[in-house]
């Protein structure tokens, strides 16, 4: 049975700049995945339910205001209380390498910087996304 | 008569009387092999064809240049955006970027400040101090500016939702040091328009926004007369992947919906217009981007003048500040910033900007730090100090591709203009989610056209090498956000809470009639009610917007 | 959650995802909660694209649960015809409803689902109704023929038109102006309302010797929420005028929503049958051989299911 992936584009924090949000929205589309955007200004709280009502296989953030090491962990910890964990997250951004390690420890599985081509992230939801139901 | 009988009038008349009152960086400007460098060239046939759409430096339409010298009277001012996490640590900066010889303080606020939420509210957990300095009350704007007569610096403020507040505290820490507000010099961006469109940090739906705005043009045309109250802004609609067709006809469209509205409320075109100021950004296509910023003087002197009967000169003028092309900067072999940046100030100069900003390599990365800032700013000094390019006024003129693209951009803008106007104007296109779609589709296909390779970016997609992660980047500690917290407990415990509730009241009564907001602000913010509290007041009045996204 | 819903927000979640995906298997589950709930009420919500639907149903819902209710919302989008992807952005207006535990948002991509839109969104909505919610929204864009086909499972249908459409209107007239039990002008602040309400009551007056129920015009601006209390106003109207003298209605609803069902099932079994036993690829070949002709293979086809129902 040929399941749709669905994968939820949030923009958490205050941060306006929703180019690469946008653009990762389209590229998922255009990969025949239905994207659900919800815009600016999320907190890590609506992002969690939201996600969960959705029932989307991945959630991706982007900020660009430095805020990351604070809001995508948030993210990760309020999915597991609710036992969501089987939600990919993966995050973008204006984000410094060194600060990768530290988000994958939090339970960020992908993070994905400025100049990475649509490609590499379509095939990271592909193949990374759970397989059952 | 001819071009050359022009000519000959404009520099005996309005260069002459210019150079008479503010002479010239030089007494004479001289190339290399001892030849005068005329301050401005122009072609000897072509007559009233040149002369409706080209003109002089300093005369209709604009298109050479604002000023009669400009410079050669005086290079444009370098003005270097900065400011993060608290208001010490922004105060050290401005500090050292003026004792290097910056002429003019550019402050950036964090998220929260730009939208109105204090740092003890949830949706500025992280955020605090993070793109620029945290303000939530007088006493914050008393700090950053402490030891920095305010008098003497021209200040521009990126802010824009909240401008009537920042604008208030700035007013009120210049009169704790004995300035009053007639003496003060500077911008505030105040651009909302381009928030709903670009940038993202609006708060109030776009009608009691455009009224706070013209709230403060009127204000301050009585009582700080030498404001720039408004900063019309393409720079963030050319980020968001705009053309540069796009940009000059959707900022000029934002610019034409602000003075509408002030006539609406009233206000005498060549009262307010002379205020106004533009903000553009410089691509790195130094061509196009010459000719960009010369098409938009003309069309926008022909709207003030035809559309608006705008008489005053000044008010016909584009004035503009120019910021270097921050979505050009790679976060891949970060060094190659420093050219990209340094064609981009040609573009900007070459165009005639007034005012620079030149981004910092590392900007891909993080905030910049110190030494990064420092290199930005050479650049620019070295344009101006060892290039020649100020030698001469608008030195690209008669070129054969910048003069065809300067009609091309010019004509292109003014059609997008026209679709607009069929629209029912900015606020409508933006409502409907014509300009935000039209900006979409650009950047979309740009960055498919990056995918594909057939635009190239050096370092990301062609000549690639490995690198090593880079080090030294800036980092904002979180710690501020606590000690910000309790800076706002502490203000709040020392302050005339009474006094609070009554000016915020009086700021309420304000809001649902249709007093002018900018009094009350001010005698509330002197009472220390926080930022937060005050627009809070105005959310409960205005509402609060949501956006139309269109993708 | 809110304590009178029966599910788990997850768990709804997931059954809707499995409604989506594989609705024979979905139907397992369906047929062991279902639970006609009468006084859930189902408002559907259509109309062209940017005229505020979106904000419409945020305000609606925020009415709701003012009065204490559980309010559930699937929003449908179109889906690319080309890639089968979809970008769904009803929420960016719902968004302060996303953590209200007593509202429920699904998105929908239309074609997202397996065997038609309607279908799979009254079996979304037979799920939620079971599981306890008060007030159900379906909100649709455009005015497709699925679109209407979804509508036609709601109690009460907004039809939401903006001022300024000029002709539209009249192109619109065909279908989804029938489905209409309230019209909403939003964005009633803009130039033209006057000539928008004048066409659509001329509509309203050419149906009326045939409308039991005839459709109130009410002007709103939803993003300053003026107008709600009518609209809202106009709901109730409808629920009592429903309760009184609307059962045929519910029951025409229920029965032609079960024949829709019934019909999808049977025709879709034939097909597979047919398919299965290469009947219809017989058939296809001996068409293009001029052997046969559609008409020629209807008749069979009628003679073949008479035998096969007699024989049971």
């Amino acid at each position: 049975m040929s399941r749709k992936i669905r994968v939820l584009i949030a923009k958490p924090g205050l941060d306006g700049h929703d180019r690469g949000a946008k653009f990762v929205a389209r590229a998922l589309r255009d990969a025949g995945m239905e994207v659900i955007y919800t815009g600016l200004r999320q907190t890590p709280e609506s992002i969690v339910n939201t996600a969960i009502q959705e029932d989307v296989d991945a959630v991706g953030m982007s900020i660009l205001s430095g805020a990351h090491n604070t809001l995508l962990p948030k993210v990760v910890e309020l999915l597991k209380e609710k036992g969501a964990e089987d939600i990919l997250v993966f995050g973008g951004g204006v984000i410094p390498d060194s600060d990768i390690p530290f988000l994958k420890e939090n339970g960020v599985q992908a993070v994905f910087t400025p100049g990475t081509p649509s490609e590499e992230f379509v095939n990271f939801i592909k193949e990374n996304v759970r397989k059952d139901g | 008569m001819t071009i050359r009988d022009e000519f000959n009038k404009w520099r005996e008349g309005v260069h002459g009387k210019s150079v008479s009152r503010f002479p010239e960086r030089k007494k004479e400007f001289k190339t290399s092999y001892g030849e005068t460098v005329e301050p401005v060239y122009c072609p000897e046939e072509g007559g009233s064809a040149y002369l409706e759409t080209r003109g002089f430096p300093g005369c209709y339409p604009f298109t050479r240049g604002v000023q009669p010298t400009m410079y050669r009277g005086r290079f444009w001012t370098m003005r270097q955006y900065a400011g993060f996490g608290t208001a010490e640590e922004s105060n050290k900066r401005y500090k050292y970027l003026l004792g290097a010889g910056q002429t003019g303080l550019s402050v950036a606020f964090d998220l929260p400040t730009q939208i109105g939420y204090d740092s003890d509210h949830p949706m500025s957990d992280g955020e605090v101090g993070k793109v620029g300095v945290a303000i939530d009350s007088l006493k914050d704007m008393e700090i950053l500016f402490d030891g920095i007569p305010l008098g003497d610096v021209s200040t521009s403020m990126t802010i824009n939702s909240t401008a009537s507040v920042l604008l208030s505290m700035y007013i009120a820490v210049a009169e704790k040091q004995g300035f009053s507000a007639d003496k003060l010099n500077g911008t505030i961006q105040n651009d909302i328009l381009k928030e709903y469109i670009a940038r993202g940090t609006y708060r109030f739906p776009p009608k009691p926004s455009m009224r706070l705005i013209t709230d403060i043009f009127e204000f301050c045309a009585s009582n700080v007369p030498k404001w720039n109250t408004i900063s019309i802004s393409g720079y963030h609609i050319r980020e968001a992947g705009s053309n540069a067709v796009q940009e000059v006809a959707f900022t000029l469209a934002d610019g034409i919906a602000y003075v509408e509205a002030a006539i609406k409320a009233g206000l005498d075109v060549d009262v307010f217009a002379p205020r106004l100021s533009f903000f553009f950004n410089a691509h790195n296509n130094l061509l196009e981007e010459v000719a960009k910023f010369r098409a938009a003087r003309r069309l926008w002197s022909e709207v003030m003048k035809n559309r608006f009967k705008a008489a005053n000169p000044k008010s016909q003028m584009l004035r503009f500040h120019t910021q270097t092309a921050g979505c050009t900067l790679t976060a891949q072999q970060p060094d190659n910033n420093i050219v990209r940046v340094a064609i981009q100030t040609l573009a900007a100069t070459l165009g005639g900007t007034q005012s620079l900003h030149t981004n910092s390599r590392d900007e891909a990365l993080a905030l910049p730090t110190e030494e990064s800032v420092r290199i930005a700013l050479r650049t620019q000094q070295i344009v101006a100090h060892e290039s020649g390019i100020a030698d001469t006024i608008d030195p690209l003129a008669g070129s054969y591709f910048v003069e065809a693209l300067t009609d091309s951009i010019y004509a292109k803008a003014r059609k997008y203009i026209e679709r607009i106007d069929e629209l029912g104007g900015m606020v409508e296109a933006i409502e409907k989610g014509f300009v935000q779609q039209e900006i979409q589709d650009s950047a979309y296909h740009y960055q498919v056209a990056v995918e594909k390779g057939e635009e190239v970016v050096v370092g990301v997609n062609k000549f690639q090498m490995k690198e090593e992660p880079p080090t030294n980047l800036l980092k904002v500690d979180r710690s501020i956000q606590v000690s910000q917290i309790a800076k706002i407990n502490d203000v709040k415990s020392s302050r005339d809470n009474d006094a609070v509730i009554r000016k915020l009241a009086e700021i309420k009564a304000a809001a649902q009639g249709s007093d002018n907001l900018m009094p009350k602000i001010l005698e509330a913010v002197k009472v220390y009610a926080t930022l937060g509290e005050i627009a809070g007041t105005m959310q409960e009045v205005f509402g609060e917007h949501k956006e139309s996204v269109v993708l | 959650m809110d304590n009178k819903l029966k599910f788990d927000f997850r768990d709804l979640a997931k059954l809707i995802t499995k409604i989506e995906n594989d609705r024979l298997g979905a139907e397992d589950v369906l047929k062991n909660i279902y639970k006609e709930n009468s006084e859930t009420v189902v408002i559907g919500i259509t109309g062209p694209p940017g005229a505020g639907k979106s904000s419409l149903t945020d305000r609606i819902i925020k009415e709701y649960r003012g009065l204490g209710k559980t309010v559930g919302i699937v929003a449908v989008d179109p889906s690319s015809p080309f890639t089968g992807g979809a970008i769904l952005g009803d929420r960016i207006r719902m968004g302060d409803h996303a953590t209200d535990p007593g509202v429920f948002i699904r998105s929908m991509g239309s074609r997202g689902s397996l065997g038609g839109l309607a279908p799979a969104t009254i079996d979304i909505l037979n799920l939620m109704k079971s599981s306890g919610f008060d007030v159900l929204i379906v909100e649709t864009v455009g005015v497709g023929q699925s679109e209407i086909d979804v509508m036609s499972i709601a109690d009460t249908v907004l039809l939401v038109l903006v001022p300024g459409m000029g002709d539209d209107v009249q192109a619109l007239k065909a279908g989804i102006m029938e489905i209409a039990d309230i019209f909403v002008i939003n964005k009633a602040d803009k130039d033209g309302v006057e000539r928008l309400v004048a066409e659509i009551n001329m509509i309203i007056n050419l149906n009326r010797h045939r409308l039991e129920w005839e459709p109130p015009v009410v002007k709103t601006v939803a993003t300053e929420n003026t107008g709600i209390k009518d609209v809202m106003e106009k709901i109730s109207d409808r629920d009592i005028w429903l309760k009184n003298y609307g059962t045929n209605v519910k029951a025409d609803r229920l029965s032609s929503q079960f024949k829709q069902m019934a019909l999808d099932r049977i025709g879709g079994n034939i097909l597979a049958i047919l398919e299965e036993r290469g009947i219809f690829q017989n058939w296809t070949l001996e068409f293009s051989a001029g052997r046969s002709n559609p008409y020629k293979a209807l008749k069979e086809l009628d003679e073949k299911l008479k035998i096969e129902w007699s024989d049971k």
